[in-house]
C-alpha cells in the first residue's frame, strides 16, 4: 500500500501528474486571485527596488518602472512562494545539496566555479532582459499564455525553445 | 463573494504565497528546477519539461474556458508583436540554454541548492530585468510596436461558432503528441 508519506518523500513524480497540478493551479490562481501563473515581472519589480535603494526614488520615474511599479505585489509573493515550496519538496525528498556547479557541466567543461557562474551570469542576463522584452517568460507566455491560445504567447514559447536548443547543441551537441 | 476575496488587501499576498508554494513544490518533484533535466529537454534527449508543460496547459484551457463559459473568470492575455514576441523571446532563449534554467525553475533550483542558479539565474535575470528597463523607452520607440498583433488568440483569429470547437482538437492534439512522446521511448 503505499502511504502519503512516501509521496511527500518521492524525489520524482510523474510528469503528467506535476502537470495535472500545475494545470489546476492555473484554474485556482484565474479564479479566487483573477491572476494567471508567472514569474518574470516580479524579477523587474526586484530590480526596480534595489535600482531603487542605491539610486533613490527618481528611479520609479523610468517608463518601464511606471508600468511595472517596484513594489511587492501578489506575483512578488508568488516567487517567494515558489522559492519556499521547492525548498520544502527538495528537503522532503533529502535532495537538498549545496552545489556550484552541475554535474552534467562538470563532466563537459570541468568542476571550476568560475567558468560555470560566468556563463550562468551572461544566461541570466539574457533571460531577464529577453523576458521582460517578450512580456513574459516560460510561466507567462509557456504555461498561462499558451493555455489561454494567445498567439503572441505560443509564438513566445516557440521562440524559447528554439533559442535555447541551439544553444544546448553548441555547447554539448558533439558529446 | 469572489470579489470579495479577489479584492481582499488581507488575503490575496497569503493567497499568492500559498499558490506560490504549490507551483514550487511541483516544478521540484517533476524534477524541472535541475539543470541537467532542462538541458536534456533542449538537447531533445529527455522530455520531461514538455510533458509537464502541455499537460500543464490542456488541463489549464480545459478549465479555464469552462470557468470562462460560465463567466466566472476573465483571461488575462498579454499583447504580441513581430518586434516583441520574436526578438525578445530568442534572446531568452539563448539565456535559457546558457544558464540552464528559467526563471520560475531558477528559484526552485534553489530551492534545492545549486548556488548556480542563485549566482548566474536570480542575480543575472534581475540585472538582465534592469538593464531592460534602461533600454525600454529605445526599444519602445523602434521596435517593440512593429508588426503589432495584439492580444489575439486562435479562438479570434478561426471564429467558431463555439470556442470549443477549437479547444477540444487542439487538446486531441496535444494528447496525441504526448502519446507519440511516450511511444517512442522519449
Amino acid at each position: 500500500m503505499i502511504e502519503v508519506t512516501d509521496v511527500l518523500t518521492d524525489p520524482r513524480w510523474s510528469p503528467y501528474l506535476v502537470g495535472l497540478g500545475i494545470g489546476v493551479l492555473s484554474w485556482l490562481t484565474f479564479l479566487i486571485s483573477d491572476h494567471p501563473l508567472g514569474v518574470s515581472t516580479a524579477f523587474a519589480r526586484s530590480a526596480g527596488m534595489v535600482e531603487r535603494g542605491v539610486r533613490g526614488p527618481e528611479v520609479a520615474k523610468k517608463p518601464y518602472y511606471q508600468e511595472h511599479p517596484p513594489t511587492i505585489d501578489w506575483e512578488w509573493l508568488l516567487v517567494v512562494g515558489l522559492f519556499l515550496g521547492a525548498l520544502v519538496a527538495a528537503w522532503l525528498s533529502g535532495t537538498v545539496r549545496w552545489v556550484w556547479v552541475p554535474d552534467m557541466w562538470a563532466e563537459r567543461f570541468g568542476a571550476g566555479a568560475g567558468g560555470r557562474l560566468a556563463v550562468a551570469l551572461v544566461g541570466g542576463i539574457c533571460v531577464g532582459f529577453g523576458a521582460r522584452w517578450g512580456r513574459g517568460c516560460t510561466s507567462g507566455h509557456g504555461i498561462s499564455g499558451v493555455l489561454q491560445l494567445v498567439l503572441g504567447s505560443w509564438l513566445a514559447a516557440f521562440c524559447f525553445f528554439a533559442g535555447g536548443v541551439v544553444v544546448a547543441f553548441i555547447l554539448y551537441g558533439a558529446s | 463573494m469572489l470579489d470579495r476575496i479577489r479584492g481582499s488587501r488581507r488575503s490575496q499576498p497569503v493567497l499568492g504565497l500559498v499558490f506560490g508554494f504549490c507551483f514550487g513544490f511541483l516544478l521540484q518533484k517533476g524534477g524541472v528546477c535541475r539543470y541537467e533535466i532542462i538541458m536534456r529537454q533542449l538537447l531533445l534527449e529527455d522530455f520531461t519539461v514538455l510533458k509537464i508543460i502541455f499537460t500543464a496547459v490542456i488541463t489549464g484551457m480545459v478549465g479555464v474556458y469552462a470557468m470562462r463559459g460560465a463567466g466566472w473568470v476573465t483571461l488575462h492575455k498579454k499583447p504580441g508583436s513581430l518586434g516583441a514576441s520574436v526578438p525578445g523571446p530568442l534572446v531568452f532563449g539563448v539565456g535559457f540554454g546558457l544558464l540552464g534554467y528559467c526563471p520560475g525553475t531558477a528559484v526552485g533550483a534553489v530551492g534545492h541548492g545549486a548556488l548556480d542558479a542563485l549566482v548566474g539565474g536570480v542575480v543575472g535575470i534581475m540585472t538582465g530585468a534592469g538593464l531592460y528597463a534602461a533600454a525600454f523607452p529605445w526599444l519602445r520607440e523602434r521596435i517593440l510596436d512593429v508588426g503589432d498583433f495584439g492580444d489575439r488568440t486562435l479562438i479570434d483569429v478561426l471564429r467558431p461558432r463555439s470556442s470549443w470547437m477549437v479547444i477540444a482538437p487542439t487538446v486531441t492534439i496535444i494528447i496525441a503528441g504526448l502519446w507519440v512522446l511516450e511511444r517512442s521511448g522519449l
